[in-house]
């Protein structure tokens, strides 16, 4: 199981992925400066969470420009896996890997708790291949600009191509099941050939030792063994 | 040559900014404020031997990186030196 994880000026959960992945399959993930404009081979490029290049412009519009996001699309279009959580998610919407945008957060304000997803069912992926239909997991999410946009078109194809990974559901029933206002309570979406996954909660933040939950390690296990196949 | 671009959010789009400064003003007392929308504006001098070269530029760097043209319009105009 060969992984990299970019890092951008302002990424800063790069370390909590790479502790997280190597922790699942023993092997340390490659980190990958920006400028790098080569990738080697890699079995999943991880783009981690954060706040690259201070979100000017928009979050996520100048990372997805950068040396290294030339080299990811490359690697996707060689049909290589790709998973961005969170500042990642909203990169490889702006590089044009995924559909749709991120704006702000409906409440204006930044969201950081607990979310319960519900894992959607879609086309043949091997980033959930472990995760039955309907499974549930406790992931948290930490974002200001979370809330899914896209036209009722886009949409609509979203959801027939089985291209929605995961939903908001609710949790806490004193709380919205929804923390941003995300368009159809999408959390995470995947590409049209399911080798690219772009999520808002962050998985490596529940995994257990100290963390509320546990559920994000049974998420990145199955995304893990699933492009190791 | 200076160039003005003016981003702004397609109608329809949801801008949670403006309709918090629609609030704040309505509580100042500014309740003839209505469909406050928040965009941004981006001066630059591009290097172009005649306004429409400078104008045809500035769309390529706005389709490029600007803007965001899934949720934002852009306008586009070349102040003239002379």
């Amino acid at each position: 199981m060969r992984s990299a994880i970019l890092i951008f000026p302002g990424s800063n959960c790069d370390r909590d992925m790479m502790v997280a992945v190597e922790r699942i399959t023993g092997r340390r993930p490659a980190l990958v400066w920006h400028k790098e404009s080569q990738l080697d081979p890699v079995d999943i490029v991880i783009i981690p969470g954060g706040f690259s290049f201070g979100d000017y412009l928009r979050c996520g519009a100048l990372a997805a420009r950068a040396p290294a996001m030339e080299a990811v699309v490359d690697h996707a279009s060689r049909g290589g896996a790709v998973l961005g959580v969170c500042n990642g998610f909203q990169i490889l919407l702006e590089t044009g890997l995924l559909p749709g945008t991120l704006v702000r957060n409906s409440g204006l304000k930044f969201v950081c708790r607990e979310t319960r997803l519900a894992v959607q069912e879609t086309i043949e992926t091997p980033l959930l291949s472990n995760l039955a239909t309907g499974t549930e997991l406790v992931i948290p999410v930490a974002h200001n600009e979370g809330n899914y946009f896209a036209d009722v078109a886009l949409l609509d194809s979203l959801e027939q191509g089985g291209q929605v990974a995961l939903r908001y559901v609710q949790n806490d029933p004193a709380r919205a099941a929804n923390p941003n206002g995300s368009a159809r309570d999408i959390a995470g979406i995947l590409s049209a050939n399911g080798r690219v996954m772009g999520m808002m909660p962050h998985p490596e933040r529940a995994m257990g030792n100290g963390h509320a939950s546990e559920d994000g390690r049974e998420f990145l296990t199955s995304v893990l063994e699933g492009v190791a196949r | 040559m200076q160039v003005k671009i003016n981003i702004s959010l397609k109608t329809g789009v949801l801008d949670p900014q403006g309709r918090a400064v629609e609030s704040a003003l309505s509580g100042l007392g500014f309740t003839d404020a209505s469909d406050v929308r928040i965009g941004k504006q981006i001066m630059l001098d591009i290097d172009a031997e005649d306004s429409a070269r400078a104008e045809q530029r500035a769309a390529r760097m706005c389709e490029s990186l600007l803007a965001n043209t899934v949720i934002e319009d852009y306008s586009i105009e070349v102040i003239d030196p002379s």
